[in-house]
């Protein structure tokens, strides 16, 4: 309970820090926003095409990614803001308190969760106008992957700036991950129109099934063998992230 | 005993290879004393005193701390003490009240009371009206202070202070160290690092002398100053012809040392310097010799540090870029 406590304590004052600065978190949606307005109309008339007769318009299959690409990349970089906030003692302030060290990754990672979570809903909303239909369920289902993927990019970027302390070292870092990620994932345009190698390729990355994942969820195939196979990846690496984070946040300190 | 250290070692891989950082400190802290911790950067200060504050882990070693052991019950420690660290405390962005709220409700402390001794300890700290400001408005003096006020806001028996002042102009300096003295009616124990010395000098009960992670000296200031070979006494000469007169007398006074002369000024060291000053002159009168002028100057920390360690502390606060930060691959 007292983990509880302290996660709630903590995730409160990162809120109430990102409200009082909400410059981030609307530079951060503005990019799938971009995506969806500049480049969703592109797609339209290969609909048939990229969702080999299986969508029924472009953003069923358009929408997931962007939403996948929102909990990844949104994630991703939160381990600026921990540096920031190292460099100004406040981790060390933090650890020098009897709090759980796992409360004090949880509540930072709650934050970015939930903020991701608005922001997915916010452009969903958004493509609505642009003639989005998917099922409630598969909605809901898919805003919870989203969730549990900020989670692990979010424990993982603070678990990497803990370790390097520095911009520097983690700004590369994190875009030589990014980059071959966002290519392999099938975020953009899916995967199956490509040749046969890249489909191979691509395989190897966790988040192309939880791309397809979502597509599937979207088209309300929700027991699909795409959409359970998307699950227990986004499970497994929730599992490893979080594992990851919590450790480092651990070991830094007796 | 607040605070009780045996054999603490802690060696920091770097790429140049492992450093000790700390080589086997002892240390003894009793209930409201206030200590410091002396040395130049790079001795190892502010390690030890991360150490003690559960911030790493000994490579060796043990202490018992707020009457908790420190490596079976880290969280009874840090229960029982507060610790400012140099490089601050809170966010620029952030109020500075809620980051004071917050950081005691990660002590457990309810809501309602934070909020109430948070406001009381800005009052008592000339914080007034600072209380719904963002952090990076306030002066350097005022962050420090607000730095205590976190430290503090618990109400912890064992305060640590890493490096109070540096950074801050002599008048904000001279402010913070009479609210550090304050610290000491609260009951508060307090153990400081520093590498001024007339912060020290001023502030502590005790010093501990650390160079090269070994502690070199420890005691009162006045007591380490005894340790040095006396004060330094120079007279200067009316008559320069006189010096090899004037030096015969001084080297016949019981424990002169260091008695040296560059012909217009004779120097040399002693114990109580001036109480052997008035039979001094007396002897020196009756030979008929002038002087001009007589200075006794009381040793200061920096003829310690020097007397210890061969170095001057004032040299290796300038010359000494080698920073305690120097821990990534801890």
């Amino acid at each position: 309970m007292t983990v509880l406590r302290e996660t709630w304590i903590v995730f409160h004052r990162q809120m109430r820090l990102s409200l009082r600065n909400p410059m981030w978190s609307i530079l951060m949606l503005s990019q799938p926003l971009m995506y969806l307005f500049l480049f969703g109309p592109l797609l339209k008339p290969l609909t048939a095409q990229i969702s080999q007769g299986q969508a029924t318009n472009a953003y069923q299959v358009f929408i997931p990614g962007l939403i996948v690409q929102l909990g990844m990349f949104g994630a991703m970089f939160v381990g600026f803001g921990l540096i920031a906030e190292y460099r100004a003692g406040v981790i060390e302030a933090d650890r020098v308190t009897p709090a759980s060290r796992m409360a004090l990754m949880a509540g930072r990672v709650l934050r970015d969760v939930v903020v991701l979570v608005v922001q997915s809903i916010l452009l969903l909303l958004a493509a609505l106008p642009l003639g989005l239909r998917a099922p409630w369920g598969g909605v809901l289902l898919s805003l919870v992957i989203v969730a549990l993927l900020g989670a692990t990019f979010a424990s993982l970027s603070y678990s990497v700036a803990l370790i390097t302390k520095s911009e520097d070292a983690l700004a590369p870092l994190l875009n030589g991950i990014a980059m071959p990620l966002l290519l392999l994932s099938g975020i953009l345009l899916p995967m199956q129109i490509g040749p046969t190698w890249l489909q191979r390729l691509s395989d190897i990355s966790p988040l192309k099934h939880v791309v397809n994942g979502v597509r599937a969820l979207f088209r309300g195939d929700i027991s699909s063998s795409a959409s359970l196979w998307g699950l227990f990846w986004v499970v497994l690496l929730t599992v490893i992230g979080l594992a990851v984070g919590a450790r480092t946040f651990r070991k830094e300190s007796a | 005993m607040m605070i009780e250290a045996r054999g603490l070692v802690r060696t920091f891989k770097t790429k140049r290879g492992p450093v000790e950082a700390v080589q086997g400190v002892d240390l003894e802290v009793a209930d409201g004393e206030i200590v410091g911790f002396l040395g130049p950067n790079g001795a190892g200060k502010t390690t030890t005193m991360r150490m003690l504050a559960t911030l790493i882990k000994p490579t060796s070693g043990t202490a018992t701390v707020a009457g908790c052991d420190l490596a079976k019950d880290p969280v009874g420690v840090r229960r029982g003490i507060g610790y400012v660290p140099q490089s601050g405390s809170t966010l620029p962005e952030a109020i500075a009240g809620d980051e004071v709220v917050d950081h005691a409700r990660l002590y457990g402390v309810p809501k309602a009371k934070a909020s109430a001794d948070g406001q009381r300890l800005f009052e008592e700290f000339d914080l007034p009206g600072l209380w719904r400001r963002q952090c990076k408005t306030l002066s350097g003096g005022q962050r420090r202070r607000l730095d205590i006020v976190m430290g503090l806001i618990h109400d912890p028996k064992l305060i640590f202070l890493d490096e109070p002042t540096t950074g801050l102009d002599p008048q904000a300096r001279a402010n913070l160290w009479d609210h550090i003295r304050g610290l000491r009616d609260r009951g508060a124990t307090i153990f400081l690092t520093t590498h001024y010395l007339d912060e020290a000098d001023a502030l502590c009960d005790r010093i501990l002398v650390i160079d090269h992670g070994k502690i070199v000296a420890s005691g009162t200031p006045e007591n380490l100053k005894q340790q040095v070979s006396g004060d330094a006494v120079r007279l200067s000469l009316a008559d320069t012809t006189q010096a090899p007169a004037v030096m015969k007398i001084v080297r016949e006074l019981d424990g002169a040392v260091e008695v040296e002369t560059d012909a217009e000024v004779v120097c040399f060291r002693i114990q109580r310097g001036g109480s052997v000053l008035p039979g001094l002159l007396r002897s020196i009168d009756a030979q008929g010799i002038e002087l001009h002028g007589v200075e006794v100057h009381r040793p200061t920390l920096d003829d310690v540090f020097l007397t210890m360690t061969g170095r001057s502390l004032r040299d290796e606060a300038i010359a000494a870029p080698a920073d305690e930060k120097e821990e990534a691959v801890a």
